[in-house]
């Protein structure tokens, strides 16, 4: 095992886990903002992505495609605000469970009806195609290094956004206490529908440009949300720099698990036992680390402690 | 009075005949048959249970002494196994098919076929169905689970690799996609790797092909997995021949793969330039139908419809053994050419080897070799029939 390929899969760790604070900044901001657990977060994902493929494919643009995957996603989140979520904040989690869950199956049947049964085509632009020589002879792959520096820059982008700006404010006020800061004359329900469209669009970009290297299908979500509830539990409910080190520690895991793990155990058992020993034990690696942390920090990484 | 004893008798005879005429018609026609469908048409993998129940539908079109009942399982074995009681309890079904994942199968075929149902398989082909728990009552159309793996290895073999990186989902198709390309397959490995099943991003498992000493790399993933790893394959520059099943080449991903599926060899019992009247007559049926190429999904569909068609021509599905005997003769023209049933009921047939192309704007395979000629499969022998 050469020090290229560790390097290499350390970067593999850190694009993957970029990928999924995309999906868990919005994710993490909802909770703490509005106390709404959002089901739908994948089906925004996956509206994202089946815009991105349906506009790339019809223009040839892979950015138009990109462009109409921030729409698309941002306006479905606006509407789903407007005409289900709003009339459940003040309602039981289940109740939020239950509605966003019935969100998720009207989302993928409609994605279903519209598109047809089978997965759409959404290609990498010409231009990030194919690798670059990194240092140490690593070949990386140019998309992925994109992602790596798209995602970073949003992140970037988003703490100053929440540090610095009116909006970050009012965001933060939210989280601490929302009757307060509605009696100081802050339009919250508006607040809420921007925070919402917000997390959206984010969730739209990062079904886009995963899209591109997988596949575009109804129900491709679902996966994805459960890892990104994993980040948010590792990072404290709330948080976005809790958000971007989960992402970060459970794409590392999950990626250095996958990897590292069979040869670990080929080092004490046969081939065949220690691949399928390996494999099993880096599928849980992330639900492992998941409740190493809750044992220690239950209230997660960066989250305020309960009560 | 004697008239109206007349009258009586007559109107007697004229019921009894009437009677006779009504049980005597089907026999002279062809047998009478309640099919129950259960396969998937929502959620994942949804497009392979289309095909089939579209290729089924296609080829039992105008047979009215067949009556079908289509119902969707999602995907889940407890709505698989409660829709096959229901069907066998309500609808009073004879015969059922359709089911799509190995593991569904496991939970409908055993109760169904113990029950005197018969269960005809358009796709999935555990190795548990095939050997010790084969039945006489259950027969798979497609193929066992195996075979197109095995046909792969048997193609490297041909193609002259010596070094196989190989990987396929973690569960039980997947362990037995990797045992199958290795009892052909006789160069080593320079790798295993068992990935999770539903894992759609393969930068870990393609940075270790990167790192071996390969000379090619064989791969079992189904639908949206095969997409993803085909894509991020193509842009990894990594030149080295792959090697697959069909299932990640059937006509139904193939446009989502898109140029990076190019080239790409994959192994299949059916592709829709085999030379024949009945695979000519299937296609451009299918085309006409339903506006779209016919995957290996439809074919087995399709080839399902026309052998239950020619069993019912000579028998009855109330008398099993008959039935079946006619089942076992395997009596039909399939879209494959050859086709006869080995005696554990599972396909005797070539499996060859495909290209992927692009026809126009489309993209599609065309047959280069034949991978394993006359197939059968390894667990015959375990079975005890």
């Amino acid at each position: 095992m050469s020090a290229s390929l560790i390097i290499e899969q350390l970067l593999n760790g850190l694009q993957f886990g970029v990928m999924l604070f995309l999906m868990s900044a919005g994710l993490t901001l909802i909770f703490g903002v509005m106390g709404l657990i959002n089901l739908a977060h994948g089906s925004l994902y996956m509206i994202g992505a089946f815009a991105a493929a349906v506009v790339a494919g019809w223009s040839g643009s892979f950015w138009l495609g990109l462009g109409a995957s921030l729409m698309a996603a941002a306006l479905a989140g606006t509407l789903v605000e407007l005409l289900v979520i709003r009339r459940l904040y003040r309602r039981d989690h289940l109740d939020q469970v239950l509605a966003t869950f019935a969100l998720i199956l009207i989302f993928s049947e409609s994605a279903r009806w519209v598109f047809g049964d089978f997965p759409l085509y959404l290609g990498v632009p010409e231009f990030l195609s194919g690798v670059v020589k990194l240092p140490f002879d690593i070949s990386y792959s140019k998309y992925r290094l994109a992602i790596i520096v798209v995602g970073l820059a949003i992140a970037a982008g988003l703490f100053l956004l929440i540090a610095k700006t009116r909006l970050g404010i009012q965001v933060r006020a939210g989280e601490g206490d929302r009757e307060m800061i509605a009696a100081l004359g802050v339009d919250i329900s508006k607040l809420y529908t921007l925070v919402f469209a917000l997390g959206a669009a984010l969730a739209g970009l990062a079904g886009a440009l995963v899209g591109s290297l997988q596949s575009v299908e109804v129900g491709m979500g679902e996966p994805v949300l459960i890892l990104a509830f994993v980040v948010i539990v590792i990072g404290g409910i709330g948080s976005i720099k809790g958000a971007l080190v989960g992402a970060l520690l459970v794409g590392l895991t999950d990626t250095l698990g996958r990897f590292l793990l069979p040869v670990a155990f080929k080092a004490v058992m046969e081939p065949a036992a220690a691949t399928a020993v390996g494999s099993a034990l880096a599928s849980m690696a992330i639900y492992i680390l998941m409740a190493a942390v809750l044992i220690a920090r239950p209230s997660g990484l960066f989250g305020k402690a309960a009560g | 009075m004697l008239k109206n004893c007349g009258f009586r008798v007559a109107l007697a005879i004229a019921i009894v005949a009437a009677a006779g005429l009504t049980l005597a018609s089907p026999a002279a026609a062809a047998g009478k048959a309640k099919v129950g469908m259960i396969t998937t048409l929502s959620g994942g993998g949804s497009g392979l249970g289309i095909d089939v129940r579209d290729g089924f539908l296609l080829a039992i079109k105008g047979h009215d002494n067949i009556e079908v009942v289509v119902e969707d399982d999602q995907r889940k074995p407890e709505v698989a196994v409660q829709l096959a009681d229901e069907m066998i309890q309500s609808d009073k079904v004879d015969i059922l098919t359709g089911i799509i994942w190995s593991n569904l199968a496991m939970a409908v075929v055993p109760s169904a076929v113990n029950q005197g149902k018969f269960y005809l398989s358009p796709n999935a082909g555990p190795s548990a169905l095939a050997g010790k728990g084969c039945h006489p009552n259950y027969f798979n159309v497609a193929w066992q689970n195996d075979n197109l793996h095995e046909a792969a290895g048997a193609y490297a073999n041909a193609a002259g690799l010596k070094k196989s990186f190989i990987l396929a989902p973690n569960y039980p198709a997947g362990q037995d996609a990797l045992t199958g390309y290795k009892r052909f397959f006789e160069g080593d490995l320079a790798g295993e790797v068992y990935t999770k099943l539903g894992q759609k991003d393969y930068a870990a498992e393609i940075a270790q092909i990167r790192a071996s000493d390969a000379d090619s790399v064989f791969f079992f993933l189904p639908g949206g997995m095969g997409i993803a790893f085909l894509k991020q394959w193509a842009q990894s520059d990594i030149d080295l021949p792959v090697v697959g099943p069909a299932f990640s080449f059937d006509q139904g991903i193939l446009q989502a793969v898109g140029e990076a599926a190019l080239g790409v060899k994959n192994t299949s019992q059916w592709s829709k330039d085999i030379d024949n009247e009945a695979n000519k007559t299937f296609v451009a049926d299918f085309q006409a139908e339903y506006g779209r190429l016919p995957s290996l999904y439809a074919s087995q569909g399709y080839d399902t419809g026309k052998l239950l068609i020619s069993a019912l021509d000579v028998a009855e599905v109330s008398d099993p053994e008959a039935f079946r005997a006619a089942l076992e003769a395997a009596d039909f023209a399939s879209t494959r050419g050859d086709f006869a049933f080995d005696k554990n009921h599972h396909p005797i047939q070539d499996i060859y080897v495909r290209e992927v192309i692009q026809e126009g704007d489309v993209l599609t395979n065309k047959i280069v070799s034949v991978g394993l000629e006359k197939h059968s499969n390894a667990y015959v022998d375990d079975c005890s029939m």
